[in-house]
């Protein structure tokens, strides 16, 4: 069976900043930020119709500046979070803001599409995560399958947990921890591990990755020089509690296993320039996307140190209902970690890749030249892990 | 009768005898034949058998002249006269013989009757001798019977004599220690005392003879357990209580028992000098020749007594019957086989004590001599497995051997590429004196040829193992398994393989560290792997295959396998000097853009410093690649390269829609020339595998350095001045790094990417005039 080609759209605009709509289930929609220094930015709202292989996009305006980072509310599907730089007398700062999308954008989007992205609508400012006294910040996170009211932003050195009152419009720091050391130190990167009960973060910085205790704001673990040359990117393995993936400056991504910090569980060397991006899939988690600027996007099964290592187990129950299953099963081998695509689309820098957070086999990926591309796991895979 | 008749008779008789022949000479003789018969029965040859003088007359009559037959009848009558004289002399001839033979006869008649009487008288005389005869014999018949009586009588008196005398006598060859008269002796009566023992006297010598026997027997038993007595006294003392009834099984036991607290003191012997080895420092060869003087020397003596004893001794009587060859002999086995495992352990403890790889011949020829002389073993001993264990032995030591010099060989080899290392550290220590230190491709040569010398040794040093005065050279092992799967495969290849891999593990290593490894070091290294792979590595194995004569009985890796092994060694090396390399330059130009404040930037008026660190960097890269790797092909120059000019891109909106699956958007920022570039250049692969060659190096180190330029630039905001800065640095490096690489379109694209990149995050884009650009560069 063919697999479906994959679907591209263009920005006008160079983009780096790629989210799915977190708290959305239904609709596959991802957001994408744009960057520009002379124009207007906006922030793309990308919705896919997975049965007509179509895109229906709408734009809203963001003109506090160009983006950074975005990323969803895990609660509430019209809230986000960006980063933006705002320039103000000769001084480039990385501000964070709270925004709400406004409730018009779907309707109007389906009336006149073309009408909308003449007359963008404006986000509404829900509150800014204050950093005057912190410096820029890298990113913003949210607390995983949390209720939206908890965000941690990076900002240089600093680790600041905010609380989100009043319907998201007053935001106070309620804990903060900062990173002491020699030289300028400075987060690139980092994640809020899903894991036991949303208390662990984890955080890049230089070439070292870092665990955090939110309960204590205190570090947990340091796995020094983790890569070669800078982490760019981290994400945890939403089946396999200790499990961390990351990527960096080397070409490499490495599996990491908290526990055991001396050795990488794993070390894949694809790309053959720095990987920016890397995300492991939500449902599950041998699928692997990396986004690289040697304007590549690979996806990798990586089924050995997946939390389904021998495929998926079937109940002995059904078992026995169904012996030609059985059979069916027995004839066939064990899936090896392998790369499953390389996905030659892109033909700038991919900073940004992400899975949809409503269908499990299905991604984004964005280059710098704006250039976002829907792809799908291919089929044979699909059908492989399902059944 | 006419004369005239006479030649026409002759002529055709003779033309006939010439025909004749002729027929003769071709097979055709029925004519001759019916001549030759014709002539025979001619009743005129007078001379015939059929001659008829009626016919003869006759003829001649008709056929002669008168003249002729005159001639012919005095002729006639001549030939009759001779031949009457003959025939008279032969009749008084015999006449005389005939005379003489009868008075002959004659003569006899009277002899003999004279003789006849003569016989009569003679045999009357004997009747008269014989008649005599009888009679004495008649006449003595009676004596004669009384003395073969007493003569009977006389000796067995004699034998009771002995038998009464027995005792004492044994008693004296006791005390004289004449054992050997007394055994014969005691053999001698022991039947007779045997049948006669139910008379009382007679038991009593029994008895007798038994207690001395027993004291005798006691006395042997001493001797032989005393064990001072030479070998021969041995023997006899075992002869003499084998004679005895001793039981043999006893007898070899005890003969073994005390041959091998003898032995034991030897193996003690060698267990201390084993012990002391390491103090007194005596060589292998000094304790396998005491180990062979001492040990191996008494064991084959003991052998060979102890067959000349019990097994090779003439059988004779009962002793035949009760099978002491089959029962000494393995006991004789089971004995030497123990001895020989201890010995052999000893051995084995000194082998494994011989880990300094220096000397070869030393062990080899120890080894020649322990399995020299277990041969000796070999031949009295035929079935003994002890010198198969022995060959075993040489066998294993030889594999240990063989192991001792690949780690030797690869410690050589680390030691080596530790000196290489050094040397490339020294000249950075002493700036000035640059000149001592040799240069990389001396460097390199240098460490080729020490290898290649530190192998070929070692396969001299292995090569004695299978000289052709070694003993052991010519068992199977040596001359199969050893050459191909010990030396070949287990030294040789290994090695080869060896080296592959730690170079690999330099890649590995230094991956994540950044330079644990100085890049000189893994230049070198790919250039050692890539010659490998051109030359080197068939060399070794033709020299080794030629030198060991090795049949590939058994699968043996081909070279091609290893060259493919090698020049991946060598590509992964260059890479990784590639990719270190270009990270030392990334890094300084990420350093360069991370830390400057690119907003509020003065305006420039040079080219910054690093840029030009940069490109002395490069080109100081472009030396050292240079000395070990060939230029490599490049693209044809166009004839201005270093005189281009950047085309910065305007904020001119172009509306383009470059793929129809696009949807619809509104007006696009990104340029036009930028992606229509992209479209028909080839994807870069930043990081990808070189080639063996300068510029292939070049580009690589190149391309990773300007990728990394051109996402640092991509993280940054720029002011006008920032980005005029860009401009002159692109500019800059434009001028020096086309000459590097293969292709000066790359770098061009790269640089392009970079300006355009920060014309794009530039607050306020307006560019320096080219010209002023190029008087900045030209200055700095």
């Amino acid at each position: 069976m063919e697999d479906d080609a994959p679907v591209i759209y263009g920005l006008e605009f160079q983009a780096r900043a790629l989210t799915a709509q977190t708290a959305e289930t239904d609709a596959i929609r991802f957001l994408v930020g744009t960057q520009s220094l002379k124009f207007d930015n906006q922030i793309h709202i990308i919705d896919f119709d997975d049965e007509n292989n179509m895109i229906n996009k709408s734009v809203l305006l963001h003109d506090a500046g160009e983006i950074w980072h975005i990323s969803g509310s895990p609660a509430e599907k019209a809230v986000l979070t960006t980063c933006y730089s705002k320039t103000s007398e000769s001084r480039v700062l990385t501000c964070a803001a709270v925004w709400r999308m406004p409730p018009e954008w779907e309707s109007g989007s389906h009336e006149s599409p073309d009408d909308s992205s003449n007359n963008p609508q404006t986000l509404e400012l829900l509150c800014h995560l204050d950093n005057t006294t912190h410096g820029s910040v890298a990113c913003v996170l949210w607390e995983p399958m949390g209720d939206g009211k908890r965000v941690i932003s990076l900002a240089e050195n600093h680790v600041l947990l905010w609380d989100l009152q009043e319907s998201s419009t007053k935001a106070t720091i309620s804990s903060s921890a900062t990173l002491e050391g020699k030289g300028q130190l400075k987060f690139t990167a980092g994640k809020w591990s899903p894991h036991h009960n949303s208390t662990q973060l984890a955080t890049a910085n230089d070439t070292a990755i870092r665990g955090w205790d939110l309960r204590s704001m205190s570090q947990i673990y340091c796995i020094e020089s983790a890569h070669g040359q800078l982490v760019r990117d981290l994400d945890f393995n939403p089946n396999k509690q200790y499990y961390l993936a990351s990527c960096g400056d080397d070409c490499k991504v490495k599996f990491w296993d908290v526990r055991h910090i001396n050795e990488p569980v794993k070390c894949l060397e694809e790309h053959s320039h720095w990987v920016w991006s890397v995300r492991y899939n939500h449902s599950h988690d041998q699928l692997l996307l990396t986004g690289s600027s040697d304007s590549r996007v690979i996806l990798s099964n990586m089924v050995s140190i997946s939390s389904e290592p021998f495929g998926h187990l079937v109940d002995d129950d059904e078992l026995s209902d169904n012996e030609e299953s059985q059979q069916e099963d027995k004839g066939k081998e064990p899936l090896q970690d392998s790369i499953i695509a390389t996905y030659e689309e892109h033909e700038d820098s991919v900073y940004a890749v992400e899975w949809s957070a409503a269908d499990p086999w299905l991604f984004a990926s964005l280059s710098y030249d704006g250039r976002l591309v829907i792809n799908r796991v291919p089929r044979a895979l699909k059908y492989r892990i399902l059944l | 009768m006419s004369s005239a008749t006479t030649p026409p008779d002759s002529d055709p008789t003779g033309r006939r005898r010439v025909h004749s022949m002729l027929k003769l000479y071709y097979g055709l003789n029925e004519e001759g034949t019916a001549a030759e018969q014709a002539e025979s029965l001619d009743p005129c040859d007078i001379n015939g058998p059929h001659f008829d003088p009626e016919v003869y007359l006759n003829k001649l009559r008709k056929e002669c002249s008168l003249g002729e037959l005159m001639d012919h009848e005095s002729c006639m009558v001549k030939q009759i006269r001779s031949l009457d004289s003959d025939m008279q002399t032969l009749v008084y001839e015999n006449y005389n013989k005939f005379i003489s033979a009868t008075d002959t006869i004659r003569k006899m008649k009277n002899d003999f009757k004279k003789m006849e009487d003569e016989m009569d008288c003679l045999s009357a005389n004997m009747a008269a001798i014989t008649e005599f005869s009888a009679r004495i014999s008649g006449t003595l018949q009676d004596q004669h019977a009384q003395i073969t009586k007493l003569s009977g009588v006389h000796t067995l008196l004699r034998k009771l004599q002995f038998l009464f005398e027995l005792p004492a006598r044994l008693n004296k060859c006791l005390e004289l220690q004449a054992y050997a008269q007394a055994v014969s002796a005691h053999r001698r009566a022991r039947c007779v005392l045997q049948q006669y023992s139910h008379m009382p006297s007679f038991r009593g010598i029994q008895d007798d003879c038994h207690v001395i026997m027993e004291q005798l027997a006691q006395q042997l038993r001493q001797k032989f357990r005393d064990g001072g007595s030479s070998a021969k006294d041995l023997s006899e003392c075992v002869e003499l209580l084998l004679q005895l009834d001793e039981p043999a099984e006893e007898l070899c036991d005890k003969f073994l028992s005390h041959a091998q607290s003898r032995l034991e003191a030897d193996l003690q012997g060698l267990e201390v000098e084993l012990k002391d080895s390491a103090v007194t420092d005596t060589d292998i060869l000094e304790f396998i020749d005491r180990g062979c003087n001492e040990f191996v020397s008494s064991l084959c003596l003991v052998i060979a007594s102890y067959q000349e004893l019990f097994i090779n001794r003439p059988q004779e009587g009962e002793l035949a019957s009760k099978n002491i060859p089959e029962m000494a002999n393995g006991k004789l086995h089971v004995f030497v086989d123990t001895l020989a495992a201890r010995y052999f352990s000893l051995v084995e403890q000194r082998i494994q004590e011989e880990k300094g790889v220096g000397d070869n011949s030393l062990l080899v020829r120890a080894l020649d001599r322990f399995h020299r002389r277990l041969q000796a073993i070999t031949k009295l001993l035929p079935g003994s497995a002890v010198p198969s264990h022995g060959t075993e032995i040489v066998v294993r030591a030889a594999r240990e051997r063989i192991k001792q010099y690949l780690s030797a060989l690869q410690t050589f080899y680390h030691d080596s590429l530790t000196d290489v290392r050094q040397a490339l550290a020294a000249p950075r220590l002493a700036v000035g004196g640059a000149n001592a230190t040799p240069s990389l491709p001396e460097l390199l040569t240098s460490l080729s040829n020490f290898i290649l010398n530190q192998l070929k040794s070692v396969l001299a040093s292995v090569h004695l193992f299978t000289a052709k005065d070694i003993t052991f050279s010519n068992k199977p092992y040596f001359k199969g398994e050893f050459c191909s799967q010990g030396v070949r495969e287990g030294l040789v290849v290994s090695f080869i393989k060896f080296i592959c891999q730690s170079s690999r593990q330099y890649c590995e290593s230094a991956g994540d560290r950044g330079g644990s490894t100085p890049p000189a070091l893994l230049l070198l290294l790919s250039r050692l792997c890539l010659d490998y792979e051109t030359s080197t590595i068939s060399y070794i194995l033709t020299l080794t295959d030629e030198q060991f004569l090795v049949q590939h009985h058994t699968p043996v890796t081909p070279v091609t396998a290893l060259c493919a092994e090698a020049r991946e060694a060598a590509q992964k090396l260059l890479n990784h000097y590639v990719k270190v390399q270009g990270l030392i330059i990334s890094q300084m130009l990420r350093k360069s853009v991370e830390t400057r404040d690119w907003v509020n930037t003065i305006e420039p008026r040079n080219v910054r410093a690093v840029m030009k660190r940069v490109v002395e960097d490069t080109t100081s890269i472009d030396v050292q690649v240079g000395l070990l790797y060939e230029e490599g092909v490049r693209k044809a120059h166009s004839s201005d390269s270093s005189k281009r000019t950047f085309s910065v891109y305007s904020s001119s909106r172009q509306q383009i829609r470059y793929a129809p699956s696009y949807t619809p958007s509104a007006p696009m920022d990104t340029n036009l020339l930028s992606n229509i570039h992209k479209l028909f250049s080839e994807r870069i692969d930043i990081f990808s595998p070189v080639e063996f060659n300068k510029v292939s190096v070049l580009t690589g180190i190149i391309k990773i350095s300007l990728k990394t330029f051109l996402e640092c630039v991509r993280l940054r905001t720029f002011g006008r001045y920032g980005l005029q800065q860009i401009q002159v640095d692109c500019h800059y490096l434009q001028m020096y790094l086309w000459r590097f690489v293969s292709d000066e379109n790359l770098v061009h694209f790269l640089l392009d990417e970079i300006v355009g990149s920060a014309a794009h995050r530039c607050l306020d884009p307006s560019p320096m005039e080219q010209s002023v650009i190029e008087v900045i560069c030209e200055r700095g």
